[in-house]
């Protein structure tokens, strides 16, 4: 019994393409259901995500059955299908590398674990896994678990937005009931506000010297847009202050926050001034409970933790090397107990 | 003999602050059940030292520096275990164990275990004085929460995310926890001194004077941090250094069972 991987990802092709190929969450029992009448295939799991459509097959015959794969993706698209494949070992490496988001966009992403395991959970659903691909699959979902508590692969925050949810998350904890002012609606900012609204953060101010660009942010991200001339009436209840201004001068400064703060019962303020030049003075950071973060810091924890995960590549290799070892070990053993 | 326990005590200590070390500066911390059951079975050890010395002195084991340290230092872990998996604070075992197996070494090391004649037995004074230490052992905890705070305060002041960074509350959570730690030690010290002067014990000068500054100075920085007239970071730099000047002062309160 072979095990085969068969797909398409971001690696080989653009997203107008993979959204051809893509199989919707409601399409995947029927398109496990016509999979596997192509010959020689035994089981099947199909991991459809943003990035990567994959068809995982035990086969006793691979040949024909990537032949067989081939047609069917060409018949339901229109298409011919660009696919990538391999056999076992390499497929049943490149199952946990994916399990473990090696291969994902972000490195070390873990939002593909649970993708994974859904994807498998409707296979073994609708009884398209039997004792190959289970055993398979299982492994994959405990190598991905050794690699992300031994190693440093998911550790911190790889892009602005995230760094900014994870600080705001070490300063307040829970972000429910956190209210977020968004100074200048830039393209950063925006990605920085959604990332909090993604995180909990119900209540958004936005705040734009053109009302109407505060308003259509305001209405994307379900906020609320306020004048310009008026933000300093807000900030006072604010916890955190997002500032991308094109203001020439600080618009924060020491002595105007001070006396703010002290009326604030002890709450903290987190500031993201990702404005060039800066919208908020340095020495606001010295003020008791305040917590000021810049463009050039919040990048630099961001390629930190890029780094400290690039670094971490050869220690999950070798603990993936390892397991696909000790699978393959298994197949050939159960091969041969067969025989 | 039953000082083996203690030692068993202090490996447990060890063995949590060792395990949190290593697995801060390898980058594979992971907030997990090791540090909790490193603390419980240090705790069960002293346990059983505390009650195997209370049947040897057949009352309360706090006769003596020696096991007023001990005391402490159970009070400190029992704390910690009530408060720390409530509030998910794995991290704080790791700074709970380096102060407690400090105490236990000091009670190990020091000469301090000397024989001291009691007077008649009184359940009262021994109430008030088990329930002061167990209060020093909130105010022992919330001196370890003022810490955490600090150093998560600065690490998030200086712009650098380190692996203690990623691992330590959130620090509105500690300067809360801190603020209830404080509550806590100060309503039961309160309470220990109420059954103290049920009980009428004659307290000596400079005892007295001691317990009552410790008790004004907590009292004090409880109603500051009530009335929110202090930022929380000197709230939790009070929490330390009242704790630091309560433990030098230990010694001229060690007795506390005694009049």
């Amino acid at each position: 019994m072979t095990i085969l991987c068969a797909g398409i990802n971001h690696h080989i092709a653009p997203v107008d393409v993979r959204e051809r190929f893509a199989v919707a969450n409601h399409e995947i029992a029927d398109v496990l259901h016509n999979v596997r009448r192509i010959e020689g295939l035994h089981e099947a799991v199909i991991v459809s995500t943003c990035n990567r459509v994959e068809f995982y097959a035990a086969s006793i015959c691979p040949e024909l059955t990537l032949d067989g794969l081939r047609g069917y993706l060409e018949t339901r698209t229109g298409l011919e299908a660009p696919l990538y494949h391999h056999d076992t070992p390499s497929s049943v490496r490149h199952l946990f590398r994916v399990a473990s988001g090696l291969d994902s966009m972000v490195l070390g992403e873990t939002e593909i674990l649970g993708q994974v395991k859904q994807a498998y959970a409707v296979a073994a659903g609708a009884g398209a896994t039997s004792g190959t691909l289970n055993r398979l699959f299982q492994n994959a979902f405990r190598v991905a678990k050794s690699v992300r508590t031994e190693t440093q692969i998911t550790r911190g925050a790889t892009s602005v937005g995230s760094v900014a949810v994870e600080l705001a998350g070490k300063i307040f904890g829970d972000l429910d009931h956190r209210r977020v002012m968004v100074l200048g609606a830039g393209e950063t900012s925006e990605r920085v506000a959604r990332s909090l609204v993604s995180r909990g953060v119900k209540t958004v101010i936005v705040s734009n010297r053109t009302f109407d660009r505060a308003a259509q942010l305001a209405g994307e991200i379900g906020g609320m847009a306020i004048h310009f001339d008026h933000w300093q009436n807000e900030f006072p209840d604010v916890d955190i202050l997002i500032s991308s201004t094109a203001a020439p001068h600080p618009l924060v400064t020491r002595e105007r926050l001070e006396p703010m703060m002290r009326q604030r019962s002890g709450r903290p303020l987190f500031i993201i001034d990702l404005a060039v030049p800066r919208d908020v003075e340095p020495a606001v950071n010295r003020l008791d409970g305040v917590f000021l973060y810049d463009i050039d810091s919040l990048q630099d924890i961001a390629r930190r933790s890029l780094a400290v995960r690039q670094s971490e590549i050869e220690h999950c290799e070798r603990i993936i090397d390892r397991n696909v070892t000790d699978f393959v070990g298994w197949l050939r053993r159960r091969q041969h107990a067969v025989l | 003999m039953e000082r083996y326990w203690l030692v068993a005590a202090s490996f447990c200590f060890l063995l949590s602050f060792g395990h949190t070390l290593f697995a801060l500066g390898s980058g594979t911390f992971r907030p997990a059940r090791f540090n909790l059951a490193a603390m419980a079975g240090g705790f069960v050890f002293e346990s059983i030292f505390l009650y195997q010395r209370g049947q040897i002195v057949q009352t309360c084991p706090i006769t003596n520096l020696f096991e007023v340290l001990v005391f402490l230092s159970w009070s400190i872990v029992l704390i910690y275990l009530l408060v720390g998996p409530a509030y998910r604070l794995s991290l704080m075992g790791a700074f709970t164990s380096p102060l407690v197996l400090a105490l236990l070494m000091l009670a190990l090391l020091a000469p301090v275990d000397i024989v001291t004649p009691r007077g008649a037995h009184n359940p009262w004074i021994e109430f008030h004085a088990a329930l002061s230490i167990i209060a020093y052992g909130a105010f022992g905890l919330a001196c370890i929460a003022g810490i955490m705070y600090l150093v998560q305060e600065r690490q998030l002041k200086s712009g650098r995310v380190s692996e203690l960074l990623l691992n330590l509350p959130p620090i509105t959570d500690l300067g809360a926890i801190n603020g209830r730690l404080l509550f806590t030690g100060f309503l039961l010290l309160t309470v220990a001194f109420v059954a103290g002067l049920a009980a009428g014990i004659a307290v000596a000068g400079i005892k007295a004077g001691v317990s009552f500054a410790i008790w004004t100075l907590y009292g004090t920085l409880l109603a500051m941090d009530r009335m929110r007239l202090l930022p929380t970071r000197r709230i939790a730099g009070g929490s330390i250094a009242i704790f630091i000047i309560a433990l030098v002062t230990l010694p001229s309160v060690s007795h506390l069972a005694a009049p």
